[in-house]
């Protein structure tokens, strides 16, 4: 039903955004690594005040099915809502898309009728994406101008790719079809954002789900074939207008992040590896006359390790690579987190010059080499590192699971990922600390899933987009 | 020379309902603000107001069309029963539809915005209020569109309609932009958007009663 009045989480901009109130539940994607028991999504308590429940799983809606594995997910409504061309404020941010990596089914879960209880409310099977828009696997979502946005990395009725877009309806579910009209020489799919002010949508490349669901393959890296194009389009035209080589060593371009601005047009994506070092670089897209072009602003390097101490994949190479596996931008455009997964880090940088990133602050979690234990914890070895990564509306909490994808994890970290979430504060002199309060972990907080993307109550940084500055 | 022979109860109608469709945010006024705080220039949001003003009086003159064919082709009354239940179906189908106008794109050429606006105020079922005011005639009998009432008469009723109607809109639409983007910011989005279109949909159903039951 519509309200009367504009749903309370929709933001005209990110300066309005910023002011947000503290979110006081995380809602976090976790899986069954062995698909005998259904995924679940995970509630968890975020609220300081409320100390029963601060740092609890306090809700674990279990899904109809098995096999999923849920991955990234998205709301139904965002702050583009109130976007001039075609405004609908009065619907409400409600519904939590989440869709199965894995199976390509897409669950449709309502947050509000009893937030800490989400409810599921439609299942939409993997031959409705495969008929209507020619996809499987299914990965991120985001709300925007014509409906859902649904990335997908797998072609449909058993073609390997392309991988692309697909469009659902944002109030009736329904897939409407696929996206793009033109796609160029896109093949490999990803991630998936836009600048809404400017019609053009970016994408990136991971792999098919051959390259991809049994474990990262090792040949196919060394070869080279995995993803490291950014691919530029017209969000209005649905055409592919441009793309952008990184080079070949640059092995997945995974996460974007374009600036909250709408004035602006520049945007951050994350490369997993380099074949050439093992480093891990962020890169900086950005417009040049009409055109968009890219600059390397952020190297990280591999660390040197004892073999013992490393899987079998990793042996041969005496260093752990730092596996930049997600990123994520504040609201404010000013700061950028940076998942290493590998080596158990979470960076924050000072992106004030986005040209010019400067590292202002670190913490370390897990990690192969190192399994940096939590300061709630300190005699517990840490497996897994920060994964994905997600930042409060107003830039000061950081949440972080670390799980990256089940078989990836496998490979990683043979011994077992576990599963966890934390917060960190990000504070005012630039540094991050862990909040030692709020650490759920195992398997008593996720009953023996690994635990995924984690969204905030009422929008986070990297759900909403904003039609003004 | 020929007058329009619209009586002062409907141009006040037709200047409210265009101030209705000026204060309302999917309209036009916030397409304006919207290009004046992307370019941060005063001239970018009045650029956008005559072709606002240009889609809208189109999505007008297209209802002004078919009004004025109608009613010199069948009997006024059916016209007004026609329309009246019309009228009540669209405002209906607005009330309870699940769907919402989809349209991409910001960087739009000013053709373009003058498209958008048409399409935006035809959906909105902007002209189709025009059956409302136009029953409630001079004369019951003859419509202020019908024909038979000479091509002239029915030029200048509905010139004279579609500028009071526009006029009014565009002015309050430039004058809403302006105190947004000057003066209280889009902030105020956040609580002073009531839902209008659900108050437009039950205006279309209460015009399309009241046209019935004058008929």
């Amino acid at each position: 039903m519509a309200l009367w009045k504009p749903d309370p989480t929709f933001y005209p901009s990110p300066r309005d955004a910023v002011a947000a109130p503290p979110e006081k539940l995380a809602y976090v994607a976790t899986f069954d690594r062995a698909a005998a028991r259904p995924d679940a999504i995970a509630v968890v308590g975020t609220d300081p005040e409320d100390s029963r429940s601060y740092g609890q799983v306090v809700g674990f809606t279990e899904l109809p099915e098995t096999g999923d594995e849920l991955h990234h997910f998205g709301w139904n409504m965002c702050s583009s809502a109130l976007c001039p061309y075609a405004p609908h404020p009065h619907t409400e941010r409600r519904y939590l898309v989440v869709p199965g990596l894995r199976s390509s089914r897409i669950y449709v879960i309502d947050v509000i009728d009893d937030p800490a209880t989400p409810k599921v409310v439609k299942v939409l099977g993997p031959e409705e994406l495969a008929k209507r828009a020619g996809y499987s696997r299914p990965h991120t979502v985001h709300c925007g101008p014509e409906g859902l946005y649904v990335s997908c990395l797998g072609g449909a009725d058993g073609a390997d790719g392309p991988g692309g877009v697909a469009i659902l309806d944002h109030e009736s579910f329904e897939v409407l079809g696929r996206w793009e009209v033109d796609r160029q020489d896109q093949y490999l799919a990803y991630d998936l954002w836009w600048h809404i002010a400017h019609d053009v949508a970016v994408t990136s490349e991971w792999g098919t789900p051959s390259m991809i669901e049994d474990g990262i393959n090792p040949e196919l890296l060394l070869g080279r074939k995995y993803g490291h194009q950014l691919h530029f389009w017209d969000l209005r035209r649905r055409r592919h207008t441009q793309t952008i080589d990184l080079g070949d060593q640059h092995q997945m371009a995974l996460e974007l992040r374009p600036a909250h601005d709408p004035t602006k047009k520049y945007g951050f994506a994350g490369v997993v590896v380099s074949v050439e070092d093992l480093s891990a670089s962020i890169w900086l897209w950005h417009d040049d006359k009409d055109r968009f072009a890219v600059r390397k602003v952020i190297t990280i390097p591999a660390e040197p390790a004892p073999a013992e101490k490393l899987p079998p994949l990793l042996k041969d190479f005496g260093a752990v690579p730092p596996l930049v596996t997600d990123i994520d931008l504040s609201v404010d455009d000013k700061w950028l987190y940076v998942s290493c997964w590998g080596t158990g880090a979470l960076k924050r940088y000072d992106v004030s010059d986005p040209f010019n990133p400067a590292e202002a602050g670190e913490v370390r979690l897990g990690g192969i080499a190192t399994e940096t234990p939590h300061p709630a914890a300190p005699g517990e070895p840490l497996r897994g590192g920060p994964q994905m990564v997600e930042v409060s509306r107003d830039g000061e909490r950081v949440y972080v699971t670390n799980s990256l994808y089940g078989s990836w994890d496998d490979q990683f970290y043979p011994a077992g990922v576990g599963a966890w979430m934390a917060k960190i504060d990000a504070r005012t002199d630039g540094g991050v600390s862990l909040d030692p309060g709020f650490f759920p972990h195992g398997e008593e907080a996720f009953r023996g899933r690994r635990a995924h993307q984690v969204r905030l109550q009422g929008g986070d940084a990297s759900s909403d987009s904003y039609c003004y500055p | 020379m020929i007058t329009s022979t619209l009586t002062a109860g409907q141009l006040w109608t037709l200047a409210l309902l265009g101030f209705f469709h000026g204060i309302d945010p999917g309209m036009g006024w916030l397409f304006a603000v919207s290009y004046g705080l992307q370019e941060r220039s005063r001239k970018s949001l009045l650029r956008v107001l005559p072709f606002v003003a240009l889609g809208h009086e189109g999505a007008i003159a297209v209802m002004v069309v078919i009004l004025t064919v109608s009613s010199s082709l069948l009997a006024a009354k059916v016209v007004v029963l026609a329309g009246g239940g019309l009228l009540m179906l669209y405002g209906l189908w607005l009330l309870l539809r699940r769907r919402h106008l989809k349209w991409v794109g910001m960087r739009l050429s000013s053709w373009q915005l003058a498209m958008w606006a048409f399409v935006m105020s035809s959906v909105h079922g902007a002209g189709l209020m025009l059956v409302a005011v136009f029953a409630w005639g001079p004369d019951e009998k003859v419509s202020a569109l019908d024909l038979r009432n000479g091509v002239g008469q029915v030029l200048v009723n509905g010139a004279a309609a579609m500028a009071v109607h526009v006029g009014v809109m565009i002015v309050t639409t430039g004058l809403v932009a302006l105190l947004v983007y000057e003066v209280l910011g889009l902030r105020i989005l956040r609580s002073m958007w009531v839902n209008l279109d659900r108050v437009w949909a039950f205006a279309l159903i209460g015009a399309g009663v009241a046209t019935l039951i004058s008929a």
